[in-house]
């Protein structure tokens, strides 16, 4: 079972019914305990980033994202729970995040419509069992007006332009963070999250 | 690169898609999630659920029709029409939409925006602006459904909006729409260049050219259209293949 972390940062009954359409069984929980128990890990999440470390803090979140993490357990962050991997975030000043991976969290370059909003493609950089069956140049949902700035290019597993080029999929040991929506991106969107629940299974 | 954006419009009333329909291959093409399921896997880049209903039992109606649409639809969809306060805009988001837009309300109570917009983040309030002609490259907004005047001029409240929180516009031309005579061009590009927010073009497409034009002269981010997809004149993926054709960024 996949554990679909609930954390009052967004609605997250379109992942929940993405999982269910391609047969994932998955649970939106909101009690450390059901992470613990889960074989998979998803932290999702739409708004700003220093509510939702206090959040994920307030509602003891933190510890078993970690400790999930450090047992292996396939995890997948989704738009802010991709950022919140990373050490810290510049928005409205400075906020430390989980610090899965290291970098930073910053603003998309000036002189382009911020939020970036709309599809936007994926270059794939690297290979990986999530991006099975998903073609180079894909399209897929991005509502986003922050990206990451990873340290370790080698986890950069999809870069996407606006702007700049952007790490849009990073991922490494099975700890994935996605800055579009999957649950928001069709038929290539649902792959992904098929994808991750084999790479759960196969666990 | 970034696309740019195809949105059918499905007008509905108490759960019913109000506006006929010729899918023969849809089991009930008066289903506005079966219409919008099938939208999604033809291509559809977004969805607009337009709720034409006023009384409170019909909104219930439509709550349901939104949080069973999040079952079926896998693309962002946005729900308008009657939306006048945080609660109905919190009702409509738990039930799975992406994003709502406001349109008399916000007239009515610019601080609407900004409350929605601090409450539930930009990205997800969008305000529809439904607009006549009022002179040279001057444009007037109209609420209730277009049918009153309010002497605000629109290019100066899509500033004002954006400065609010709104996170997208939802431009309508009150003076095209319905009569497929192609979007008001000059109204799109002025509101377009005066903002930093993406802008939808709505009112007025009859035919792909419509489409392209609002998208290139109009330099609007996103194509809204309903009767030319409804009454299957055009299909998505005809619409998608004519733009990329004539090279504009379209996701296929």
């Amino acid at each position: 079972m996949i554990a679909i972390i609930d954390y009052g940062m967004g609605n997250l009954r379109s992942v929940y019914k993405g999982f269910e359409k391609v047969g994932v069984k998955a649970a939106v929980v909101s009690d450390p305990s059901q992470v613990d128990q889960a074989d998979g890990v998803v932290l999702p999440g739409v708004g700003a980033f220093a509510d939702a470390m206090a959040n994920l803090r307030a509602a003891g979140m933190v510890e078993v994202i970690l400790q999930a993490i450090k047992e292996g357990k396939p995890f997948l962050g989704i738009c802010l729970g991709q950022q919140l991997l990373f050490d810290a975030s510049e928005e409205w000043g400075y906020t430390q995040g989980l610090g899965i991976f290291p970098g930073q969290v910053r603003r998309l370059p000036e002189g382009l419509k911020v939020p970036h909003m709309g599809w936007n493609q994926i270059e794939i950089a690297r290979p990986d069992p999530l991006l099975d069956g998903i073609p180079d140049r894909s399209s897929f949902y991005f509502v986003h007006s922050y990206a990451v700035e990873p340290v370790d290019a080698e986890i950069t597993l999809t870069l996407t332009e606006y702007g700049v080029h952007f790490a849009s999929i990073v991922g490494k040991n099975k700890v994935y963070g996605i800055q579009f929506h999957p649950e928001k991106s069709s038929a290539l969107g649902l792959k992904i999250l098929e994808n991750f629940g084999r790479v759960v299974k196969t666990c | 690169m970034l696309q740019k954006r195809v949105i059918p419009c499905l007008d509905v009333t108490g759960g019913r898609v109000v506006k006929g329909t010729n899918f023969i291959n849809l089991r009930d093409a008066g289903d506005p999630v079966e219409l919008a399921a099938f939208y999604d896997r033809e291509g559809a880049d977004e969805l607009i659920f337009l709720d034409i209903t006023a009384s409170s039992d019909g909104r219930k109606t439509t709550l349901d029709m939104v949080y069973r649409t999040a079952g079926e639809v896998f693309i962002p969809y946005t729900v308008g029409g009657g939306i006048r306060s945080l609660e109905d805009i919190r009702a409509i988001l738990s039930a799975g939409a992406d994003k709502v837009t406001i349109n008399t309300a916000a007239v009515q109570n610019p601080g609407l925006v900004a409350e929605a917009a601090g409450r539930f983040g930009s990205q997800c309030i969008v305000v529809a602006i439904d607009a006549r002609q009022s002179g040279p490259e001057s444009w007037e907004v109209y609420i209730h459904g277009g049918r009153t005047p309010t002497g605000i001029d629109a290019v100066g409240w899509a500033r004002q909006v954006e400065a609010l929180g709104a996170g997208e516009i939802m431009l309508t031309s009150m003076d095209r729409d319905g009569t497929k005579d192609g979007y008001d061009i000059p109204l799109t590009r002025a509101i377009v260049r005066a903002l930093n927010i993406p802008v939808i073009a709505s009112g007025g497409v009859g035919n792909l050219k419509h489409i392209a034009e609002g998208l290139t002269e109009g330099e609007a981010d996103a194509a809204l259209a309903a009767s030319i997809f409804h009454f299957g004149e055009y299909s998505i993926k005809e619409t998608k293949d004519y733009l990329r054709s004539i090279g504009v960024p379209v996701r296929i």
